[in-house]
């Protein structure tokens, strides 16, 4: 697949280094009440030294009750002037309409443009597919994914970067709580999940869809860490028709759950085997039947093997899961108290928005947390 | 070099504040230089024991505290403390009233730490000199690279259980992991790469646990002798474990200690 990724040079400009890394955070009721994103806001903001300023992201779950059977698209359209970002907009338009039944849109209410770095143009559409001729043999989630991967990598300038149901991804450069705040995520909307992540990014350059989360459907990463693996993933998902446009590593994550959780529908124990696998060292120990299990699922799957260090939450429908790397070289804290259920980079930000904690511990590295809805009910 | 220019600028002390006790600070909303600014105004003023409330996620608390004076002085953290808690330290004692964060003690110098609670990853990395007694459980790489130097030898005692990597690269220091649950130490790479130093672990470990440069070894007289003076110590601060060290000490220890002082030694000369 050939595609341009356009990233301009500019002068680059040397800046104070800061120790800093990113941040993570994720908070659950587990029983479907839907919350608004006040409270993770002023968590994350609470690890504000972890990043730079240069992005910041939330994904929810849950808030779209009113249109909670259409596909809810937000797309960014980026250019240099209002024009070009229109003219994205009337090219995305007209592909939408020929491929979708689109039966609501709007521009996504924020605040004011002066508070962030140069936004673009963002826009949500709820839609059902209105597949035709060899398409109509695809299943709605692969025809939407494949729709995704084409307006990424064939619309210039628009990026579709949220797209599953009843649920919707917010992101930009900035930090987290001013980019919350730009959305208004904290009077806008209630959800049942949230997750948030604060950036600093360490290989490319920051841009509005370089922020966390990456997401395809209702699958969504916020990512603490660096994939060094970002190469080999790349190429194995390629052969899946997954793009990798937006010029930031976690987004091979997102494909890979997209991939292993939904289509080939594995359960998220043998996922965190496959992307965070036990050292051949430790599957020696083990007995002859898991042996068996990890050195076949590394073999199978050794492209999707995630080297480095990292901390996600990968968010989906009714999930909510923490998983770092074998050897965790990010942190990871996880708390519950009651229904809810959270997950950070440090416990203090749990702390801030719930001062009692039923249980907090550290999970092990390569060993995935998981969160699920107990009720979807409510939802 | 960094010592010489701070007592270039040794602030004045005041001697007729000396007992000045019971002051508190509220952290709500203070930044990590704000609260740390103020730590360092009160014990220049003569404090002696400092509360501080409310305290969320600020870093480096106690690490600016040296005087070419020596000045000491308690602290009391109410809530959770952030990363690199007690960083630096150099003779101070601090309280955690609940559980600490990630670099508890990293490259601590001296003085006391005690969590009632747990802590975070890299607990004592770097550490070379105090004792740091920790509750429940603590994180991935505990006591990494932990050092000693003649008379200064760190101490580090852990209530629960350690996660991986426990004493990496350790080169001095005494760790010891009580697990008092007795749920069995799980962790695995224990003391990888150790060239000194020594690992209590109250129970059994399997050698498949530790690092090939490490010698597992039952406890002796003199080893008991240790591990009776910093239980001792560790019950003291930790009533309510409600267990006597007579209990404790009749357990089944083992010591880990490293093959060789200089592990790489064929690797690098020539």
């Amino acid at each position: 697949m050939e595609f341009k990724i356009i990233m301009p040079r500019i002068r680059r400009e040397l800046y104070n280094k800061e120790i800093c890394a990113c941040s993570i955070f994720g908070a659950m009721n587990r029983d479907g009440e839907r919350f608004t994103g006040a409270g993770v806001m002023k968590a994350i903001a609470n690890m504000h030294v972890r990043g730079n300023g240069l992005g910041g992201g939330f994904a929810a779950y849950g808030i779209y009750p009113q249109y909670k059977d259409y596909y809810a698209f937000h797309l960014m359209f980026t250019g240099h002037n209002l024009q070009a970002k229109l003219s994205a907009k009337k090219e995305l338009d007209a592909f939408l309409c020929q491929n979708f039944d689109v039966v609501y849109d709007e521009e996504i209410p924020h605040g004011d443009e002066a508070t962030v770095s140069d936004p673009p143009l963002v826009w949500r559409y709820f839609v059902l597919p209105n597949k035709q001729g060899e398409d109509a043999k695809l299943s709605d989630e692969d025809y939407i994914v494949g729709k995704v991967m084409v307006v990424n990598t064939k619309i210039e300038n628009a990026y579709v970067f949220s797209s599953g149901k009843n649920m919707g991804c917010f992101k930009g450069v900035g930090y987290p709580e001013d980019i919350g705040e730009y959305f208004m995520l904290d009077k806008l909307y209630r959800a049942h999940t949230w997750t948030v992540h604060g950036r600093f990014p360490t290989n490319t350059q920051a841009w509005w869809g370089g922020a966390h989360p990456f997401s395809l459907l209702d699958t969504t990463v916020v990512h603490n860490g660096e994939v060094s693996s970002y190469g080999t993933n790349r190429w194995y998902l390629e052969m899946y028709g997954y793009a990798c446009t937006l010029q930031t590593d976690t987004e091979v994550i997102a494909y890979a759950a997209d991939l292993l959780m939904r289509r080939q529908k594995l359960p998220i124990d043998i996922v965190a085997k496959i992307l965070a696998p036990p050292i051949w060292n430790a599957i020696d120990q083990m007995n002859e039947k898991e042996k068996k299990l990890l050195t076949t699922l590394r073999m199978v799957y050794a492209p999707l093997l995630m080297n480095g260090p990292f901390a996600v939450i990968i968010g989906q429908t009714g999930k909510m899961i923490g998983l770092t790397d074998r050897i965790r070289l990010r942190p990871i804290t996880a708390a519950t108290r009651g229904e809810m259920f959270y997950i950070s980079s440090e416990e203090a930000s749990i702390r801030l928005i719930s001062p009692q904690l039923d249980r907090v511990w550290t999970p092990n590295g390569g060993e995935p947390v998981v969160g699920e809805l107990n009720s979807m009910r409510k939802v | 070099m960094a010592r010489a220019v701070l007592s270039e600028s040794s602030l004045e002390v005041k001697q007729d504040n000396q007992n000045i006790e019971g002051l508190e600070i509220d952290a709500t909303d203070l930044g990590t230089k704000e609260l740390n600014d103020q730590l360092r105004d009160l014990m220049l003023s003569g404090a002696k024991k400092v509360s501080i409330r409310n305290v969320c996620g600020q870093r480096y608390i106690g690490t600016r505290l040296y005087t070419p004076e020596h000045l000491e002085m308690e602290i009391e953290i109410f809530g959770t403390p952030g990363n690199d808690l007690a960083a630096f330290l150099y003779g101070h004692k601090i309280t955690v009233h609940g559980n600490a964060q990630d670099g508890v003690g990293n490259t601590m110098d001296a003085g006391k730490v005690v969590v009632e609670g747990r802590a975070g990853d890299v607990l004592g990395f770097s550490m070379r000199g105090g004792e740091i007694y920790v509750r429940d459980n603590c994180g991935y790489r505990t006591a990494l690279h932990m050092k000693e130097y003649e008379g200064k030898r760190p101490v580090l005692v852990v209530g629960g259980r350690s996660q991986d990597f426990l004493g990496e690269y350790m080169a001095g220091g005494i760790v010891i992991v009580l697990d008092l649950q007795d749920l069995a130490h799980e962790a695995n790479f224990i003391g990888t790469g150790m060239h000194g130093g020594v690992i209590y672990l109250r129970g059994s470990v399997k050698q498949s646990q530790v690092g090939g440069q490490v010698d597992i070894s039952p406890i002796d007289e003199f080893n008991r002798e240790v591990l009776d003076q910093y239980v001792s110590r560790f019950l003291e601060r930790f009533p309510e474990i409600g267990k006597s060290k007579e209990e404790i000490l009749r357990s089944q220890f083992v010591r880990l200690t490293p093959k060789s002082k200089r592990p790489y030694g064929n690797l690098y000369a020539y």
